[in-house]
């Protein structure tokens, strides 16, 4: 082990706003991006699946309707 | 074992789904350890004082942003030489994790270079070069996204990243071909590496473990994209019929 006490490892040795500027933004970055592809899925999924619905119920009447003896 | 197979984006999407929890797992793993000894274990450089820690994400993140660049650039060389489906999906998935990471080598670097050079930015070869690879990163992703064809806009992505594929190796060896105040590689294949052993390993750890990730996020971005651009075939109607009704709101 390294650090004599937590605000040791905190301070950095006075580089603490250089260090944890750069770990702290890589790890938002690391973590966001993740929950952004899970919610993008999510979004996507839930879009494609009500095109499939809207298609079916446009084509169903059609291909039902023309049964023989009933056609104008 | 037939490769060709896994190009076919109906095999490659259940195998993109099989493979993410093991990058994942390998990512945190690698992650966790680099982290320890980067920020524990590894001792203060003699030098440049505790700064020097920032090269455990800078270098994993610089390296990153150029190989994925590279990875993109053969997935698009792929889709014009042979017209894979795969290919123009696979550049769509790798932009934005490029993207990151290459932003994430210039914002450390700059915190890196204020407390060792005291400057946040010079214009200098190798930041200048690293900052057109982040436009690059970005022009594709605007150009790809104007073009509604996405058979054009795959061809016409693939044109720009192999005419910004150049730009990798004025990245790697701008430091030797130009007097620049970025430092040479710590690593390089000739000279071996020039750091102590303990950093050495932190920060390849690190690098793996962006690597491992990158893979992951891949490959979870690519699953989407393959269900949006294969909506019309069976086998994405299939999955979508069996989709539970609170899930496709």
């Amino acid at each position: 082990m390294h650090w004599n006490s937590f605000s040791d490892f905190l301070h950095m040795g006075g580089y603490g706003l250089y260090v944890w500027g750069s770990f702290g933004i890589a790890a938002l970055g690391m973590v966001l991006e993740p929950l952004l592809v899970a919610r993008q899925r999510r979004v996507t999924l839930a879009r494609l699946a009500r095109q499939w619905r809207a298609e079916r119920l446009e084509k169903t009447p059609e291909e039902t309707t023309p049964s023989p003896g009933e056609a104008p | 074992m037939n490769w060709f197979k896994f190009s076919a984006p109906s095999t490659f999407y259940p195998l993109a789904g099989r493979l993410i929890p093991w990058f994942a797992a390998l990512a945190a793993l690698f992650g966790g350890v680099g982290l320890w000894i980067g920020l524990v274990v590894a001792p203060t450089d003699f030098q440049q004082g505790e700064a020097y820690r920032i090269i455990f994400i800078h270098v994993g993140a610089a390296w990153m942003s150029m190989f994925i660049y590279l990875v993109m650039a053969f997935w698009g060389g792929m889709g014009l030489a042979f017209k894979t489906r795969l290919s123009g999906m696979m550049t769509e998935a790798l932009a934005p994790t490029g993207t990151m990471f290459a932003f994430l080598s210039l914002w450390t670097g700059a915190l890196w270079g204020r407390p060792t050079w005291g400057a946040w930015w010079i214009w200098d070869a190798r930041l200048t070069s690293s900052l057109i690879l982040l436009f690059l990163y970005i022009g594709f992703i605007a150009l790809t996204r104007a073009i509604d064809d996405p058979r054009r806009a795959d061809r016409a992505g693939a044109v720009l990243l192999l005419v910004g594929v150049v730009n990798v190796p004025i990245i790697y060896f701008s430091v030797q071909w130009w007097n620049t105040l970025h430092q040479p590689a710590s690593l390089s294949v000739g000279k071996g590496s020039s750091m102590a052993a303990i950093m050495l390993w932190g920060m390849l750890l690190c690098t793996v473990a962006m690597w491992m990730y990158s893979i992951a996020l891949t490959l979870a971005r690519v699953r989407t994209i393959i269900l949006v651009r294969e909506r019309h075939t069976d086998w994405v109607r299939a999955l979508l019929a069996a989709l539970p009704a609170q899930n496709s709101r």
